[in-house]
């Protein structure tokens, strides 16, 4: 019988302690094919956040470090720095990217540090229980914004993606979605890509993940990807900010 | 052939870090240490090592754990107010159980305070700044000379419990010149070597099979039972260097002093100088100078105590921070008394002189 899907071995054999319908596991397992595919489990060194993700440590198969809240693009800085022979990812969500380590995440692109950085974006703070995000949306009700996050008084939402394509070092910078399986398959060639640059020690690459809080958002999972495709896309457009690659004349 | 050269503190423990084997540094420019980070700044490049002049003092410490969880010998550099943004990462540096160098060069405080030499700091250094259950190795020089060796004993305590380690200094040691010697430098060997030791528990590269290991770095204990387990094994590690790593200097202590001073770093060269004055006079006074702030030198003191003694006095460029662990060593025998300043003002000999003589 021919094997046709299998667990990645960037994969540790666990369960993951996602809530029903929770995308962080696609995400995962993105990642990790491309590790496997670009051959890159035994030298990558992996940064797991604090949310949702805080045990990511324990489901990729590689070597892993735990951040504090919003550091882990300056501990992976100290990484590539230390062992620039190896690879290092960031795995973040939005409120330790785009609030607590708003000046980590812009002077690690800045600085144009070789590292990759994955950033799940789903609007909302999920392990702390729902409280409002850098990224939630103007109008969107969460337990810190029970009238809709006001923009008068809180301010927009951060497009990261857009923020950091105003440097000049970022090498590759791309917004993708999880919503359904047509994005998910495009979002595996980004991820490919952002490592496959990694590997080659370009420069600095993103990838934002749009994605989903069924159990924040107080929806079922069907129907948050629904509300995602219409309120989310609409603000955080998906597409290729920056790719240098194609500036050096790569196919 | 050894040779001598006149040196800043600041500049004299940067080359002696770089000696002892660091190649990675992060920092944050902050007066009184910025001859420091501007050290680094020129030599890291000459020896192939990393220089970055972190966007904070928060990225550099966390850049300090990312390079020191893959096993390498890196430090940071602040002076009291950027050593307050570094607690977090220390805490979290503690608790993953990793080596790493902070050279601590302190000025007045609170807050902003000055940029003159203070001693606010000695709290917060040895009863721990950040949250949760850990201590660092505190060493404290009083010489540009011993600022410099310090580095090196500093990176090998560190290694040895694999515990943060810092070394407490002040803007006097930091910017005064004197002349020092420098140990050999670690050749690569050395540092491959050191490199290798680290691998039982750092990121490093792997490869498959049975061999292969899956490396955490990580502070993060969900399981109540296991963290108790990791802070025990912590507590543990604690009582051993509270065992074997207590360092002081014992000046002019005897059986016949009437009075014992207790002061370190460079209020203890004020001290000593006082000590001469007052020798010259036909009395007899001892100094016992911790050198290590925590582990405390708490026996040291109280085995000076002779039956003569009859007064301890501490000096402080603080409010009197130490007194309460001379109190604890001292435990009621005799009174203890305190002469500090603040503001960055640094007390004279004759002030010292005048503390000790109303206390004969």
């Amino acid at each position: 019988m021919e094997i046709i899907a299998q667990r990645p071995k960037s994969l540790m054999k666990v369960q993951f302690h996602y809530c029903p319908g929770c995308l962080h596991g696609v995400a995962h397992r993105l990642i990790a094919e491309a590790m496997d595919e670009l051959d890159m489990r035994n030298k990558m060194m992996g940064v797991a956040p604090v949310g949702c993700s805080v045990f990511a440590y324990k489901f990729f198969d590689c070597d892993m470090a735990e951040a504090a809240h919003g550091r882990a693009p300056a501990v992976a800085t100290g990484m590539k720095r230390a062992r620039p022979d190896m690879y290092a990812f960031t795995y973040q969500g939005d409120g330790d990217l785009a609030a607590i380590g708003t000046a980590e995440i812009v002077h690690a692109a800045n600085r144009g540090e070789k590292i990759s950085v994955f950033f799940v974006n789903n609007a909302i703070y999920g392990m702390t229980g729902g409280q409002m995000a850098p990224t939630t949306l103007p109008g969107m009700k969460t337990s810190t914004s029970p009238y809709g996050r006001d923009v008068n008084d809180i301010g927009y939402p951060i497009r990261a993606c857009e923020l950091l394509a105003t440097l000049e070092a970022p090498y590759y910078i791309e917004r993708v979605s999880l919503l359904s399986p047509q994005d998910i398959l495009k979002a595996k060639k980004s991820v490919y890509n952002a490592l496959k640059y990694n590997k080659e020690g370009r420069g600095f690459t993103f990838i934002e993940f749009i994605s989903t809080c069924p159990t924040n958002w107080g929806v079922d999972p069907l129907k948050a990807r629904e509300w995602a495709k219409e309120n989310m896309l609409a603000f955080f457009k998906l597409g290729v900010y920056r790719d240098k690659s194609k500036e050096e004349g790569d196919e | 052939m050894s040779q001598k050269v006149l040196m800043k503190g600041n500049e004299a423990v940067a080359e002696a870090a770089i000696r002892a084997g660091c190649r990675l540094y992060f920092a944050y420019p902050i007066t009184p240490q910025s001859e420091l980070i501007e050290y680094m700044s020129r030599m890291m490049p000459k020896v192939g090592g990393t220089f970055i002049q972190a966007e904070s003092e928060v990225a550099a410490i966390n850049m300090v754990y990312g390079a020191s969880g893959c096993g390498k010998r890196a430090m940071t550099s602040s002076s009291s107010p950027g050593i307050s943004l570094k607690q977090e990462g220390l805490s979290y540096i503690a608790g993953a159980m990793l080596p790493a160098l902070v050279v601590n060069v302190e000025r007045g405080g609170p807050g902003l305070g000055d940029i003159q030499p203070a001693q606010g700091d000695y709290f917060q250094a040895t009863k721990g700044g950040g949250h949760g259950d850990y201590k660092l190795i505190v060493l404290t020089p009083n010489s540009v000379q011993e600022f410099a060796d310090m580095a090196a004993e500093a990176f090998d305590l560190a290694d040895k419990y694999r515990n943060p380690v810092m070394i407490l200094s002040d803007g006097l040691l930091g910017q005064m010149m004197e002349p020092v010697e420098f140990k050999p430098a670690k050749n690569e060997e050395e540092l491959a070597e050191l490199d290798k030791q680290h691998f039982d528990w750092c990121m490093h590269p792997n490869v498959d099979g049975p061999d292969r290991h899956h490396h955490e770095i990580n502070s993060l204990e969900i399981d109540p039972k296991v963290l108790e387990k990791h802070v025990l094994r912590l507590g543990e590690k604690y009582k051993e260097i509270e065992k074997n790593e207590v360092r002081y200097e014992k000046y002019n202590v005897r059986e016949d002093n009437e009075v014992l001073c207790v002061a370190f770093g460079t209020a203890s060269r004020i001290v000593k100088s006082a000590i001469t004055e007052l020798t010259k006079k036909g009395h007899s006074i001892g100094l016992i100078r911790p050198i290590t702030v925590w582990p405390y030198p708490y026996k040291a003191i109280a085995d000076a105590l002779t039956e003569k003694v009859k007064k301890v006095i501490v000096f402080e460029l603080n409010l009197g921070q130490m007194v309460e662990d001379v109190r604890l060593a001292v435990n009621g025998k005799v009174p203890v008394e305190f002469l500090g300043k603040v503001g960055g003002i640094v007390f004279t000999p004759e002030e010292v002189v005048q503390k000790i003589e109303e206390n004969l």
